[in-house]
Order: structure tokens, then sequence, then C-alpha cells
């Protein structure tokens, strides 16, 4: 096996044992499973767990990855010392801590969707939560982890995490909220169109909702989306941006990693 | 075996290393001493790579250090304190390592003195400290690298284990490998070291044999030889021998840089 297959091997053992990873994947289960028992519909079950998702899933992915990040470092100090590229290095050690999140999503969520196929949910609706979910969780823990390799302070570090997820999750949406009451005279569609795809929770949430033809839940923003692009076209924009939203704190994150000193 | 030629780091305002030129010899252990602060730290992470030097050139068993950091092949690293992912088992760290460096002869010795296979699968984070710290000594002492560097090996390990330690450094010396060595333990050193390096300030000051230090100072013990140089360091003054500041012999200082190969 190469340096990153065998850092990745070693990251996914020790995070699927790790009792928080676990109880993670449990509460999506327990969640969803409890919505479904409780009588709720597919498509209910499903918007549901899409709010939880876009709240949750980037506060642990942020909290949890810095805090991995700032805990790894004196074993990344040994590997370091080893005959190894910093490169696989961190290829390695970023995808053993993105994959367990985003797999711990998956199995926790798709479990009851799987169970309760029955019940409505459309296939398309569920495949874009879980993508949408492992597109936040990649993206999440590359911002956590170039928070953790910029900033030596873990208090800090931890404070800039969820900052950035207060950011992501309440602030934006009052500032677009706040520009759209204050520019309502102007033609704002474009700017608003460009300020959605300016923040991953709200890609992840278009994402998803333009799979299941909700238009009244999409928000002004979303609702402009779908107008704009169409399903097929907006389905494509918004996975292009929640991939730049991973590629590019990752490039960051890597490059930090490829230069800084231990 | 490993030649650092005016070795230079900066962070921020602090010179921690200035022009620091150093030669540790194979088949010799040489202890790298010096008051906290002095730069000891830094100069061990430059030579692992894990930090890199702003000027200066480093040579590892005669190859110059590479960014890909394959010259690590020649270095076995055993740090100060063991952290290893806590769930982890004791076998899933050990395997790590040895694929990490395929190919390469390997050295159970350690493994079996200190009883690996017999804890190799409780995972790490249920270990004791002095048990983690064995599991450390053992990855650095895997394979059979031309470079030993020991950061505070003895620390935390019970006095049989750490007999063991010292008993396996010594057959290191023995085969003609280097072995450089930090402690704050200066009868551990005594009883190890061949030669001695001492920083301050980011200085070499003295870089030479045991015997030639304690001759200078006319110090009975290494303790007492470091402790007169940290107290003339720290007086702000001269060593009263006119030692601190003289040019260590010529065999020992590394060759000036050449422009050959680069710091890590």
């Amino acid at each position: 096996m190469n340096v990153v297959a065998l850092v990745l091997q070693a990251g996914l053992r020790d995070l699927s044992r790790n009792r928080w990873i676990v109880a993670y994947t449990f509460c999506f289960f327990a969640i969803a499973e409890g919505l479904f028992w409780f009588g709720g519909t597919g498509p209910q079950v499903l918007l549901s767990m899409l709010n939880l998702v876009l709240l949750v899933l980037p506060l642990v992915a942020l909290v949890f990855g810095t805090i991995h990040v700032y805990a790894s470092r004196e074993f990344v100090e040994l590997l370091l010392a080893q005959p190894v590229p910093r490169r696989a290095l961190f290829t390695g050690l970023y995808l053993g801590l993105a994959l367990p999140l985003a797999g711990a999503f998956v199995v926790g969520a798709g479990i009851p969707f799987a169970v309760h196929a029955h019940d409505g949910a459309s296939v398309g609706g569920v495949v874009a939560l879980l993508a949408a979910g492992v597109g936040l969780s990649l993206a999440f823990a590359a911002i956590a982890t170039w928070i953790a390799l910029r900033t030596d302070d873990r208090l800090k570090g931890v404070g800039l995490a969820l900052g950035a997820w207060l950011a992501a999750t309440v602030v934006y949406d009052g500032l677009v909220l706040g520009a759209a009451a204050a520019f309502g005279n102007y033609p704002l569609e474009r700017p608003l169109l460009g300020l959605m795809l300016a923040n991953p929770v709200d890609v992840a949430r278009v994402l998803v909702l333009t799979q299941l033809d909700v238009s009244a839940l999409m928000g002004y923003t979303g609702a402009l989306f779908e107008h704009t692009f169409g399903t097929a076209l907006g389905t494509g924009v918004a996975a292009l941006a929640l991939i730049s939203w991973f590629a590019v704190p990752l490039a960051l994150a890597g490059r930090r990693f490829l230069r800084r000193d231990f | 075996m490993i030649t650092l030629a005016t070795i230079s780091k900066r962070f921020g305002a602090l010179d921690v290393l200035q022009d620091v030129s150093l030669a540790v010899r194979p088949g010799a252990v040489t202890a790298l001493v010096g008051p906290n602060g002095s730069g000891k730290t830094t100069l061990i992470k430059i030579v692992l790579g894990l930090t890199r030097a702003d000027h200066g050139t480093l040579h590892v068993a005669d190859r110059p250090a590479d960014a890909e950091g394959a010259y690590r092949r020649a270095i076995g690293y055993m740090p100060q304190a063991a952290h290893f992912p806590s769930n982890l088992r004791v076998g899933d760290v050990l395997d790590l390592v040895t694929q990490l460096r395929p190919g390469e002869a390997q050295d159970d010795e350690l493994a079996r003195a200190y009883d690996m296979d017999g804890i190799r699968d409780k995972f790490v984070g249920t270990l004791s400290g002095g048990t983690r710290q064995k599991v450390n000594a053992v990855i650095a002492f895997l394979f059979k690298p031309a470079l030993l560097i020991l950061d505070e090996p003895t620390a935390g390990l019970d006095p049989l284990s750490a007999n063991v330690l010292k008993e396996k450094i010594r057959a290191v010396r023995r085969e003609g490998r280097a072995v450089l060595i930090t402690s704050h333990i200066m009868t551990e050193l005594e009883s190890l070291a061949d030669d001695v390096a001492f920083l301050c300030d980011g200085q070499l000051r003295f870089a030479g044999a045991v015997g030639a230090l304690l001759a200078r100072t006319g110090a009975r013990s290494l303790e007492d030889a470091i402790a007169d140089l940290m107290r003339t360091e720290r007086a702000g003054r001269r060593a009263p021998t006119g030692m601190a500041d003289a040019p260590a012999p010529a065999s020992w200082l590394a060759p000036q840089p050449n422009g050959a190969g680069g710091a890590a």
C-alpha cells in the first residue's frame, strides 16, 4: 500500500472506534428512525433531516475536525519523521478525518431511508440529501483542517471553528436577508445568486431542495436559483459550488501543511 | 553521519539558532545539551525535516537532505512524549510504521525485550505513560538506521526498562551507528555520551569529547561541567577557561557550507 492508503487506513481504524463518531452515527440513525416511527412520510422526514443536516453537520465537522487535528499533532510529527513525503501524508490525514465523518452520516441517515424505502421519499431526494451531507462533511473538514494548521493556539482554533459555523449557518442568512430588505428596490437577483453560492450551507440546501419540488421551502435565493438555472443545470451548478467549497479550503490547508514548521 | 553547516533559524524576532555547525560522528553517542529554550528541539526538528532552516545545509549519512524526506530512511526518531491515536492498537501503530518504511532491515531486539507481542492487541489509549514510551522506543529502534535521535528517551520509563534502553543505545554505538540524544538527566548522559554539543541562546558554545570538556572545565562530572557552562552563560561573561567561545577541534566541526543540498 502507498503512504496515502496506509495513513488513511490508520485514520479510519482510529475514528471508526471513536465514541463520538459512533454516537454521531447513532444520533442520525435514531432521529431519522424516530421521525419515521412517529408517522412521518418519506418527504417529511427528508425535509426534517435536511434542516438537521444543514445545522449539525457543519458544527460537528468543524469542531470535531479542529480538535482532532490538534490532538493528532504529535502523531503527525512522528509520521513526518519517517521517510514519507508531506503531500502524501497530508492527503492520508485529511481523508482519515473527512471520510469517517462523511461515512458516519451516510450510515446513520442512510439506513433508515433504505429500511423505509416504501414510505414515499424519492430516491433522487435521498441521494441528494446524502450527497449534500458528504459534500458538507468534506468541505467543513477541510475548513477545520485549515483552521487548525493556521492557528497554533487550540482555544483560538476551536473559537474560529465555532465562528465559522455561526457565520455559515446563522449570520450569513441574516446578512443576505438584510441586504435583500435594504436594497429591495434594486434588481438583486444576480448578486443574491452569487451570495448563495458563496455559502456551502446554502448551496447544500438548494442542491437537495431542487430535487424535491418544494419551492415554497427554498426561500428567496433558492426559488430564484431554480428559476434561473432550471433543475438539472441548477443541480450541476450547486454541485460544482460545493466541490469548490471542499477543494479550495483543502488546497489552502495542504499548502499550509507543506510549508509550516512543526 | 550528520553534518550541519551554518544552520540558522528565526521565529519572528527571535534568533533560535545562529550559524550552528556541527558534525555528529558514527559509532558515538552525542549528547545535545543546553538550558531550556537554547534551541535543542529546533535543531533536532531541522535534522528531521519537521522545521525548515532559514539558512545552512544538512547532510545525513553523507547525503543532502531532500524535500521529499527520503534521507530520513537513515534516521530513527524517538520523541520526548509518545502520543498515538488512542483508538489504535499497539499492533496497528507498529504495523503502520513498518509499512511506511518498506524494505528496511528490521531490528526486533527491543520489541522482544519490551514484550510488544504481549500488548499488540491493546488499545494505545489504555496503556500507561511508561508503556506508551516503550512503544515509542521500539518504533525508533525498529529498523537499523545509521542515526538515532532520542529526545529524553528514558522519561517515564521504570528503572529496568530504562536500563534495557541504555544497553540498546550502547549496542547501537558498538555497531558503528550514531546516536544524538538529549536529556536533562546529566548522570544518564554521562554514562552514555562520548561527545557533547552545548547550545546556548541558539549558538553552539562547545562541541567535543566529554573528556575534553571535563579537562577544560576542571569539573569532575558532566553535570558539574554543564552547570558551570550554564552559569557562565547566564552571568553573561566568558567562561573562565576561555573555552565557551573557543573553536572546537577541526575534526569535530562541520565543513563550511558548499552549496550542496539544503536543510529540509
